[in-house]
């Protein structure tokens, strides 16, 4: 059963990634302009030489011929070709995509972390001030929009100087021992990952509140209350729980919002992962990389789906059963 | 708050910001164009009632900001003579709402006074007005993706749950293939594939149909799980069994059952595409100078010496935040009341 499930899901991921390259892929090579779109307003160069550069690069074959060679070239782990960079793209997505997983998970670690005591904490002072402040605080944060976080932050580095504007690692530090290369990392990491982590938590909280007053009361934490088992007990073993179940299918839809929120943080504060290449291949129209980006993103968003899947399958017998 | 008064109190904050953007050109005391070389990095204005002699005066009046000779950068006022604040005067001329062309403004200072509420931008732009008209397009764009998304999110959400088998398995599965991107990496994918130079009104025209275009998903599974429900109800049995046709029953019974769906949907994507046309115009990606939009008013944040020395280039920022809250608020209680009400 639990094979069988673990594999239809696969084989659907897959075919949903199959669907989505194809399609990202016609989308983008049928745009009109291209890479070469610059080259040619040059009056020094003449259109025979961008034609024969398109050549080379095979832009001027048929769509279906571009995708073949595309989809072979994955196998060999290239990606396409990045024209801005003149180097297979594989490579160029790897460290980046490296830092962007890194800094979504520190963020979703983070995020996590603070959300669940202050939706456990909301939920067991519903209707008191207490319980209203930390709803006033996250309906508050929600409404903030992100680039204004963003820039709060970076203003925050700028004004102080007690962090870096931006990059991971500090010039002159690459060939230092473990624990001062760990200790700049984590400087660097600080500001963007707890940006990321801000923006998710309003709705984190909001919904393990949900989650944990509808457990709450439910009638056995009733029935337990009548029995006269503690408050603490009550929360942490009888009803957080049963609000988990809710709580894992939140996971992911918040690797969603986490990775579009990333794309910014990491352009506003320059973290050298993915977001701040795909703007630029966005404005220089260097479509491998744009479509390597797209499918990568794709990959990260499915498998925080598959997870969320398989922790559910895990933690809830009743789906087992089914 | 109950919901009832949540939502009025949404609704009437709502209308306040829309009107102040609609009637942009009245509000606003210049053009959103109106350059003041004079005045780079102007800070916001100070109205006055009392004057250098402590004289208390009933009508508001500001002084002339001039750049102070002993620092670069900086401005002083000059006290001696006093701008009073005039109302309904005559100004640039603008259109209203678009169309009939006018010259009064709700308020303004004598020449060559200035009154500059939000300060002034690199080029000495009254950041005030240009807040104002940048609401216009990044409102506009926010309605208008909104609209084309719960539209075309109803039409094919309603399809799939009324006729179902592969007609739903066929639109669902191609709603998977937006679902599956994270949704701003789909925008800039779809970008991308846009021509990066052309006309404002074309850039504008693109930029609000790829948003409207990639968001149907989300709306149209509610919608069909709704049409699904709706298909099995009593009145649509029995309106077939009088001989209805298909398409009659969708329109007539099954998809007004889903119009509060896709009002709250609307309410809920609204301030989500105002935040991607805000974000995309950020990031250099939407309808360029001269032209403002809330996210071009926030640009010139991402060079440093702006960030930190012109605290007021963050005040339209905040002040999209009671919009959001507004947006918010109704989308909660319309929410709330969808739950209370039995489908």
């Amino acid at each position: 059963m639990n094979a069988k499930y673990l594999s239809r899901r696969l084989i659907n991921a897959i075919l949903l990634l199959v669907g989505i390259s194809f399609f990202s892929f016609a989308l983008l090579q049928l745009a009109p302009g291209d890479f070469f779109d610059e080259m040619r307003m040059n009056p020094r160069i003449s259109a025979a030489t961008v034609e024969g550069l398109r050549g080379q690069y095979g832009l001027d074959r048929p769509l279906l011929v571009r995708y073949e060679r595309w989809l072979g070239s994955i196998f060999r782990g290239d990606l396409g070709f990045s024209l801005a960079y003149n180097s297979p793209v594989g490579p160029l997505l790897q460290a980046r995509a490296r830092n962007t997983l890194f800094l979504t998970a520190t963020a979703t670690a983070i995020a996590w972390a603070l959300a669940i005591p202050i939706g456990i904490w909301g939920a067991a002072n519903r209707g008191k001030w207490s319980g209203r402040i930390s709803g006033l605080a996250t309906s508050t944060l929600l409404t903030v929009p992100d680039l204004l976080l963003f820039l709060c932050l970076l203003l925050l580095a700028v004004r102080t100087g007690w962090f870096p504007t931006g990059g991971m690692v500090s010039p002159g530090l690459e060939n230092a021992d473990l624990w001062h290369r760990g200790k700049d990392l984590a400087i660097h990491l600080f500001l963007p990952s707890f940006g990321l982590a801000l923006v998710t938590l309003p709705t984190l909280v909001r919904h393990i509140r949900s989650a944990m007053i509808e457990a709450l009361n439910s009638p056995f934490v009733r029935a337990a209350r009548g029995h006269g088992i503690p408050r603490r007990r009550l929360l942490f073993r009888y009803a957080l729980p049963v609000a988990t179940n809710p709580l894992t299918s939140l996971f992911g839809f918040s690797v969603a919002t986490m990775l579009s929120a990333s794309l910014l943080v990491e352009v506003i504060l320059s973290w050298p992962g993915l977001g701040p290449l795909l703007l630029e291949a966005t404005l220089t129209k260097d479509i491998f990389v744009v479509v390597g980006i797209v499918m990568l993103s794709a990959v990260f968003l499915i498998a925080g789906n598959l997870l969320a899947d398989v922790l559910l399958f895990a933690s809830d017998p009743r789906i087992r059963v089914e | 708050m109950k919901p009832r008064y949540k939502l009025r109190a949404a609704f009437i904050l709502l209308a306040a910001v829309h009107a102040a953007v609609v009637f942009a050109g009245f509000l606003a005391p210049y053009g959103f164009a109106n350059q003041d070389r004079e005045l780079p990095f102007a800070p916001p204005t100070r109205l006055h009632f009392f004057d250098a002699h402590g004289r208390f005066h009933a009508r508001p009046f500001v002084y002339r900001s001039q750049p102070d000779p002993s620092q670069p950068n900086a401005y002083v006022n000059d006290t001696t003579q006093e701008y009073p604040v005039h109302f309904f005067v005559l100004g640039a001329a603008y259109r209203i709402a678009g169309i009939l062309p006018a010259r009064e403004h709700l308020f303004g200072v004598d020449e060559p006074g200035r009154i500059l509420l939000f300060g002034s931008d690199a080029f000495g732009r009254d950041q005030f007005s240009r807040f104002l008209y940048g609401g216009q397009l990044s409102l506009l764009a926010g309605l208008l993706a909104a609209a084309i998304s719960v539209t075309l999110g109803m039409f094919i959400g309603g399809l799939a749950g009324f006729y179902g088998g592969w007609i739903d398995e066929a639109l669902m599965r191609g709603g998977d293939l937006f679902l599956a991107l994270p949704w701003l990496y789909l925008l800039f994918a779809v970008r991308a594939a846009l021509p990066l130079h052309v006309s404002q009104r074309q850039i504008f025209v693109l930029l609000v149909a790829v948003m409207g275009l990639i968001g149907w998903a989300r709306p149209a599974r509610l919608i069909r799980g709704v049409a699904l429900s709706a298909k099995e109800r009593n009145f649509v049995l029995a309106a077939r069994g009088f001989g209805a046709s298909n398409a009659y029953i969708l329109r007539r019974h099954v998809l007004p059952q889903a119009y509060s769906v896709a009002l709250t949907q609307i309410t809920l994507l609204i301030p989500q595409y105002i935040l991607a046309e805000v974000t995309l115009t950020f990031l250099g990606l939407g309808v360029g100078e001269p032209m403002p939009s809330w996210g071009s008013l926030l640009s010139s944040l991402q060079q440093y010496y702006v960030l930190a020395s012109y605290w007021w280039m963050f005040l339209p920022a905040l002040f999209l935040m009671p919009l959001f809250l507004a947006y918010y608020a109704a989308a909660d209680a319309l929410q709330e009341r969808l739950k209370s009400v039995p489908l």
